[in-house]
């Protein structure tokens, strides 16, 4: 049974009509970020669904995963921060932002919360180095930027977070 | 230029993302024009005679790529870049965000030039949200008849589609990119053929960057006499320069071809911040070459012909700008590790040379190296140059090499200190 395919037909459909038929391999980025959806990373039963519908082997897919750095295969802190600290960003006080907003957090680079809810992450060039510090958040659902920050403003958005999380709990 | 820009229109004319608005100012004019009264190869040769070089990194003359399309072999594509991934370049995401519709056509015109009915917009996987709005705003093309089928009552047909990376430098190049397309790993192909003999599936493909594309629906509406008015003689045009690093105000600012590192950095820029004084210039992003900021280094025109004479490339025109609290040790170690982090790992001398190069630079910026440390690093850096299949093992060494040459007092520094200091950055303003 694809579970992908039962819960997705729609967006299949779409992601598959956009390259030549005999190219369905094509379709294997749009797909992962689709099975990522959910929970945030992709689950070995999708890496079985994806290879499923496009003909390829496991290995194919889980190569893909492997290769690019925005595809995980294993469950997180549900919000990655994701900051950069490269040059033009370090030469905008970026490293020290990082440092600080993890020392805030009690957290090192590449750890989660004890909630789940952040992992701190490092990450390159996000192309809005006149905007550092600057991070990007990955969930599920895709990614959102925000510039010009200070630790101040990334813990607020944290505790809107939290809040958030709390009601839904809370039901 | 203040009032008049040609690419970041939308800073005189933000209403121009919306389609009706970009109409009303001309918008798919061009377009129209090119499908239902010229020839394809007419688009070309106006393109060519434009002198519009890639505004990517290479600086290939446009047209002429255009024209080496194998016509033996169909379909044909075309790919976008919208990779934008060098440390310093963000100018694409601006296009892209502010006037997607000129790009757009853009893209568009250039399809119908080199003949395809399908048409890819490659973005990085971290411009999600831009992919986002580019996918709306092709269902409103549609709907009004700008995409589709038989466009404009002739049989001429388009598609245009996005397609997210998911986070790799490499997928920049465009064989890589290409690679990734078809979904494998972004690795580069050995070269020639070139994309437009085998491209996309092994199909003829012309791959072109969002500034480049974005600037041909001017060239098609206005002609290459007008577009030769800007820039110098062999670059012209304009080009936005991502300013960033030491400078009062960092952003981008589009300018004609030939401005000086001085016009930008302190008439444009308003300088650099606390009184500092500028030390080097990076203008084509991390992977440049380090330029001493010497007064004769900022009087130099920024254009492809005259960046080279400082002993640096113009590339996408990233301008970095380095104060004189940087050590340039420290530099080159954060330069090194982007490089060993986004090498694809597919050539040898890049993918251990990287990794090495990153072991040495910790050493020399923590203060823990000895001068024949440097002369390792350097010896490392030199037997990558040439060896591999794309840029990115060049464009690695390109600080390193150059800033032990002209710095070479700053890893003295650090290299030869009876107590070594580990260098870092003072903290921001």
């Amino acid at each position: 049974m694809n579970l992908l395919a039962e819960k997705y037909p729609e967006e299949i459909q779409t992601i598959l009509q956009k390259y030549p038929d005999d190219q369905r391999r094509s379709a294997v980025m749009p797909l992962l970020y689709l099975a990522q959806r959910e929970h945030g990373y992709v689950t070995k039963q999708s890496i079985e669904d994806i290879a499923e519908i496009l003909e390829i082997t496991s290995t194919d897919v889980a190569s893909i995963i492997g290769f690019y750095s925005l595809y995980y295969d294993a469950p997180n802190g549900k919000y990655r921060i994701q900051v950069c600290t490269d040059l033009p960003c370090a030469l905008r006080g970026a490293e020290e932002f990082l440092e600080k907003l993890c020392e805030n957090l009690g957290i090192r680079v590449g750890e989660t919360t004890p909630d789940g809810l952040v992992t701190v992450e490092q990450v390159m060039c996000l192309a809005g180095c006149d905007k550092a510090p600057l991070f990007q958040v990955q969930t599920g659902d895709g990614l959102t930027y925000y510039e010009n920050q200070t630790v101040n403003s990334a813990l607020e958005l944290i505790e809107r977070w939290r809040k958030q999380q709390g009601g839904k709990d809370g039901r | 230029m203040e009032g008049k820009h040609l690419l970041l229109r939308h800073r005189d004319n933000p209403g121009i993302k919306d389609l009706d608005e970009y109409r009303r100012l001309g918008g798919f004019q061009a377009f129209r024009k090119a499908v239902t009264s010229m020839q394809p190869q007419e688009v070309t040769e106006i393109v060519k005679a434009s002198g519009l070089r890639g505004r990517g990194g290479a600086g290939f003359p446009t047209g002429l790529k255009w024209s080496f399309m194998d016509n033996k072999n169909w379909p044909h594509y075309v790919v976008a870049n919208a990779d934008e991934s060098e440390p310093g370049t963000f100018k694409d995401r601006e296009i892209m965000e502010g006037n997607p519709f000129q790009f757009l056509e853009g893209v568009a015109i250039t399809a119908y030039a080199n003949q395809a009915n399908v048409a890819y917009i490659y973005l990085r996987g971290e411009f999600w949200h831009i992919a986002h709005q580019l996918d709306q705003r092709i269902a409103e093309m549609e709907d009004a008849g700008l995409l589709g089928e038989r466009l404009f009552g002739t049989d001429y047909s388009l598609r245009i589609y996005t397609h997210l990376g998911a986070g790799a430098y490499i997928c920049g190049e465009e064989t890589a990119l290409l690679e990734s397309l078809e979904g494998k790993l972004g690795q580069p192909r050995l070269r020639p053929p070139f994309p437009p003999s085998f491209g996309l599936y092994g199909k003829p493909t012309v791959v072109n960057n969002v500034e480049t594309l974005t600037n041909v629906p001017l060239i098609i509406e206005r002609g290459a006499d007008w577009f030769r008015t800007y820039g110098t003689e062999k670059s012209p045009g304009v080009k936005i320069f991502s300013l960033s690093g030491h400078v009062n105000k960092p952003g981008n600012y589009e300018l004609p071809l030939g401005t000086t590192f001085r016009q930008l950095i302190f008439d444009h820029g308003g300088g650099i911040p606390g009184g500092r004084q500028i030390k080097a210039i990076m203008p084509a992003g991390a992977s440049s070459s380090l330029i001493v900021a010497t007064e004769e280094a900022l009087d130099t025109p920024m254009d492809y012909e005259s960046v080279p004479r400082v002993g640096a490339q113009l590339g996408s025109a990233s301008v970095i700008v380095i104060d004189d609290s940087v050590n340039i040790a420290w530099l080159i170690n954060k330069t090194i590790h982007f490089f060993k982090h986004e090498s694809c790992g597919k050539c040898t001398p890049c993918r251990e040379g990287t990794f090495w190069m990153m072991h040495l630079t910790d050493r020399i910026a923590a203060g823990k190296a000895a001068w024949e440390d440097v002369e390792l690093l350097r010896d490392v850096a030199s037997q990558i140059k040439g060896k591999c299949l794309c840029a990115l093992g060049e464009f690695s060494i390109e600080a390193v090499l150059s800033g032990i040459e002209r710095f070479e007092a700053d890893f003295r520094q650090v290299a030869q200190a009876e107590e070594s200091q580990p260098v870092s950055m003072p903290a921001a303003d």
